[in-house]
């Protein structure tokens, strides 16, 4: 009898990849928007910048050097964190995420190393900064600000963009269509059919699943790829942990569309269910648009619980950063948390009968 | 039987194709003003794409077609103006209320607000719906609604109504109300335009059409029908004609 | 789990007992029994709106009744939910085949969910699959009413149901497709399969063994046609005449008719009594009333009118 469940549950997934095969609309939302989007953005997002988190080396500590660091203590661009001793530490703040700019003064010139890679935030901190180093250079030595990018050091914005819209692209393919995919049984009649045959309803919903699962994973291949060779995004990370963080996504998004499936009767409700309640907090409160920093702090505690906010952050920093896994170890595990709990909630949703 | 006036449906070698095949194949025909006619046809037989195009919904490939005096292909906004439309499956808002549904249709139609009003309660006291004024449509039983979608339909006097199916799934007693209803407004002059599956009902009409693949197979009385084909009722006479349909 | 059998070790395709049934208050079932013999050709007759569906619906195990019990083939629709859903056939009311998907994918794809193969009870489809072979590579959504119906049955039927429920299969499906339909189920029963099949169209009660008239949720009566045409309590007389809905109004305003109903080509006329009709038809001599048998419809009208009041 477990040849004849596997043989009926491939029959699914079969079934499922025609559906997805034979619509036109499906077909066009799959590969055009991923395709399109990533082609279309080169236009930058303007950011504001405060609380920019600071580190100082300072190995002169003269009069003249305090001056410029209270003057940068006293305005409220910058939070002055970290009084560094050695040079070396300066890349460890940065790969800690413990600043975002590092003040380096010199004998005769002062240095700041910037992180852009948020391109216009890198860009806005390396001016003011260079602006408050002058005002406040009342001593004799000439001090000659140095601006030095760092992990993006041409300012590509799109870099900043491919991790923020692969979250958009797995929210719309996989929650929006698997939920809209599940439901169109329902209003076609087909799913009273399957209810009242001997079929297991998680074996229903799941072997929805996997074809967007795949699907997702071949696009997500797609995106990287067009990144690096049209779009000439240096993908510095380790390719492996990418796609395990991007899979684990992709899960939480097929869950989150099987829970609307489970909530809504009908295509349209499921699709408005999901560009409302999926796809808005994906682009305002995932750190896609406006930064996480920037935005208040109630929002900041919401975003807390948009999937996207944890794989954006994690995408940026392993596509583009190139840290090291043990450091987006803590959005894994939200995201592997989230996938988990949220499957639960909606398998124990789907019924067995009709309401 | 009213006086009928001269033909408000012309059809003259009416013809839709998709592609190679031919749903409906160089159909003529003309119905009288105040008159019933029956359009019946097999599943898949081009009864639904020929009432599309008579509606102005659709444009014809070849041949032509007058309906209410205007062409259907060149002025179907004048030929929507001055038909009625019921089906099965669309005819009322199921969350509007019943008088909502009637200002909503009449509106649309460009009946005067005083008229609608005279109207409506005249229209509801026929039906025996006076009570049911405020009832959202979803609330009452498919007959009610089928009787209320059909006044809704008429409601702006137009020259003709198109009914599409309208008694399916519809009681006995409340399907026979319904004919009664057409048979009212076919003798205020309105043309009754009508598909149906029940063959009982192909007797009510004044002529029927039986469309076998794409062309009209048979057209005359009931009476003529049943006489020509030797048959009992109009079922056998479908059946017959049905039975020699060729394409799927 | 034991299985509740009569003597000849067969347990009844259905079983019910007290049957209610509430939507948000509104009731769709009331008081419902029935039972339905292994082997019969049962019809649920009446129209939309009369709890057919939500019978189904109870049966197939997709919806529990608010009280009341339900047995399919022996198995309870609450409890042996599970081995009810291997031996039963479901066609819905709506269409419910994939559109997307060719006949022979829909065919394949109801076969695995079944655990079967279209190979193995091809004996039972054959028929009606034969008739669908010269589109099988077309797409469900693109076959005529007739055929998406005759796909339909086939994929009910893939898996050699024992009791098959069928809701308005022909609703919306001409005659000629009708008939042959009907003349497909009689053969089905003659394989041994229990059918529960429901209808709005009354001239298709003959076709069963045994009817239920179903009229707001409650079974109006059982009988077999043939009984209930008997059983209708007056004479019914027909009358051909021209101008029939002239002739209609005349004879409802006549204090000796009790009802007039038009029939397609003719009305049915039913009198107050025996005494009324002679007089009528001594005082209208013109108009040749001839006595016939009832029709099915003749009695769902009468019992209508008689519950209504």
């Amino acid at each position: 009898m477990k040849h004849a469940a596997a043989h009926t549950f491939l029959s699914f997934i079969k079934k499922e990849f025609f559906h997805i095969f034979r619509d036109v609309r499906t077909m066009l939302i799959i590969v055009g928007i991923p395709v399109t989007q990533i082609l279309i953005i080169g236009f930058a997002v303007s950011t504001e910048v405060k609380q920019v988190p600071t580190a100082v080396y300072d190995p002169l500590k003269d009069a003249s050097t305090r001056a410029v660091i209270e003057q940068l203590r006293a305005s409220e661009l910058f939070d002055v964190r970290t009084m560094l001793e050695h040079p070396d530490e300066i890349d460890r703040v940065f790969e800690r995420g413990e600043a975002s700019l590092v003040v380096v003064f010199g004998e005769a010139s002062v240095q700041l190393v910037v992180d852009a890679t948020d391109p216009n935030q890198g860009t806005t901190t390396a001016e003011y900064a260079s602006n408050i180093i002058h005002t406040a250079g009342a001593s004799p030595l000439q001090i000659v600000p140095e601006v030095e990018m760092l992990y993006n050091p041409e300012l590509r914005s799109s870099y900043n963009f491919v991790p923020g819209l692969m979250g958009l692209i797995f929210m719309i393919i996989c929650a929006m269509m698997t939920s809209i995919a599940i439901v169109r049984e329902k209003e076609t009649g087909t799913m009273e059919v399957l209810l009242a045959s001997p079929v297991k309803p998680a074996h229903i919903v799941v072997s929805k699943m996997i074809p967007y699962f795949l699907i997702s994973w071949v696009i997500f291949v797609l995106i990287l790829l067009l990144s690096v060779f049209v779009l000439n995004v240096p993908v510095s990370g380790n390719l492996v942990w990418l796609n395990v963080l991007t899979l684990l996504f992709i899960l939480v998004a097929l869950s989150l569309g099987l829970l609307i499936s489970t909530l809504v009767k009908t295509q349209v409700a499921a699709m408005l269910v999901s560009s409302m309640g999926l796809m808005m907090p994906v682009m305002i409160l995932s750190g896609f648009i406006f930064p996480i920093e920037s935005i208040p702090a109630a929002l900041q505690a919401i975003s807390a619980v948009i999937p996207a906010r944890w794989y954006i952050a994690g995408a940026k920093k392993l596509m583009i950063e190139g840290v090291p896994v043990y450091r987006v170890a803590k959005e894994m595990l939200v995201l592997a948390g989230m996938a988990t709990g949220i499957i639960l909630i909606s398998l124990r949703n789907f019924k067995t009968r009709l309401e | 039987m009213n006086t009928l006036e001269k033909d408000v449906i012309v059809a003259d070698r009416l013809t839709k194709s998709f592609g190679a095949f031919t749903a409906v194949d160089r159909i003529c025909f003309s119905v009288a003003g105040g008159e019933i006619f029956g359009f019946l046809g097999a599943n898949g037989a081009g009864k639904t794409t020929a009432m599309r195009m008579l509606c102005g919904l659709s444009k014809p490939t070849s041949g032509s077609a007058q309906v209410a005096g205007f062409d259907i292909a060149r002025q179907p906004e004048q030929v929507k103006r001055n038909i009625g439309y019921m089906s099965q499956k669309f005819s009322l808002y199921e969350d509007l209320r019943v008088w909502e549904n009637i200002c909503l249709f009449a509106g649309i139609y460009g009946v005067k607000e005083k008229e609608i009003r005279r109207k409506t309660t005249e229209t509801l006291d026929r039906l025996g719906l006076a009570r049911e004024r405020n009832t959202l449509v979803k609330d009452l039983p498919l007959g009610w609604k089928q009787k209320l979608a059909f006044s809704v339909a008429v409601f702006h006097e137009p020259r003709i109504v198109f009914l599409d199916e309208p008694t399916g799934g519809v009681d006995p007693i409340t399907r026979r109300q319904f004919w009664e209803l057409i048979r009212e407004a076919a003798e205020r002059g309105i043309t009754i335009f009508v598909t149906t599956h029940y063959m009982d009902e192909a007797e009510y009409c004044n002529r029927v059409s039986i469309m076998v693949d794409g062309r009209i197979a048979a057209l005359d009385t009931p009476l003529s029908l049943r006489a020509s084909f030797r048959a009992q009722n109009m079922d056998e006479v479908f059946r017959r004609l049905a039975r020699k349909a060729t394409r799927e | 789990m034991e299985k509740r059998c009569d003597i000849t070790g067969a347990p009844p395709a259905v079983v019910c007992r007290s049957i209610h049934k509430s939507y948000k208050g509104v009731k769709a079932l009331t008081n419902l029994s029935l039972e339905i013999s292994k082997g019969e050709l049962f019809g649920l007759i009446g129209p939309d709106g009369s709890g057919k569906t939500t019978l189904f619906r109870i049966l197939t195990s997709l919806i529990p009744a608010d009280s009341g019990t339900a047995e399919v083939a022996g198995w309870d629709v609450v409890r042996d939910y599970r081995q009810l859903r291997t031996q039963m056939g479901y066609m819905p009311g709506r269409f419910s085949l994939y559109p997307d998907l060719t006949v022979a994918e829909n065919l394949q794809f109801f076969a695995t969910v079944f655990n079967t193969t279209v190979a193995e009870n091809y004996h039972l489809i054959r028929e009606v699959f034969q008739q669908l072979e010269p589109f099988k590579n077309r797409r469900a959504g693109k076959l005529s009413g007739g055929m998406k119906q005759k796909l339909a049955l086939s994929c009910a039927l893939i898996h050699k149901p024992a009791v098959l429920f069928l809701d308005e299969p022909t609703t919306g499906v001409d005659p000629v497709s009708r008939k042959e339909f009907w003349e497909m189920l009689r053969r089905l029963k003659n394989e041994g399969i229990s059918i529960l099949v429901s209808t709005p169209y009354m001239d298709e009660a003959n076709r069963c063994d045994r009817i239920a008239l179903m009229q707001h949720g409650e079974i109006l009566s059982v009988e077999t046609p043939a009984q209930m045409r008997a059983q209708f309590p007056k004479k019914i007389y027909r009358l051909e005449v021209d101008r029939r809905f002239g002739w209609l109004e005349m004879l409802r305003k006549a204090p000796e008719v009790e009802s007039a109903f038009l029939f397609g080509e003719a009305l049915h006329v039913v009198f107050r009594s025996d005494a009324d009709a002679l007089a009528f038809r001594t005082n209208a001599p013109a108009l040749a009333f001839t006595e016939i048998r009832p029709e099915i419809e003749d009695c769902f009208i009468y019992l209508m009118n008689k519950t209504e009041k």
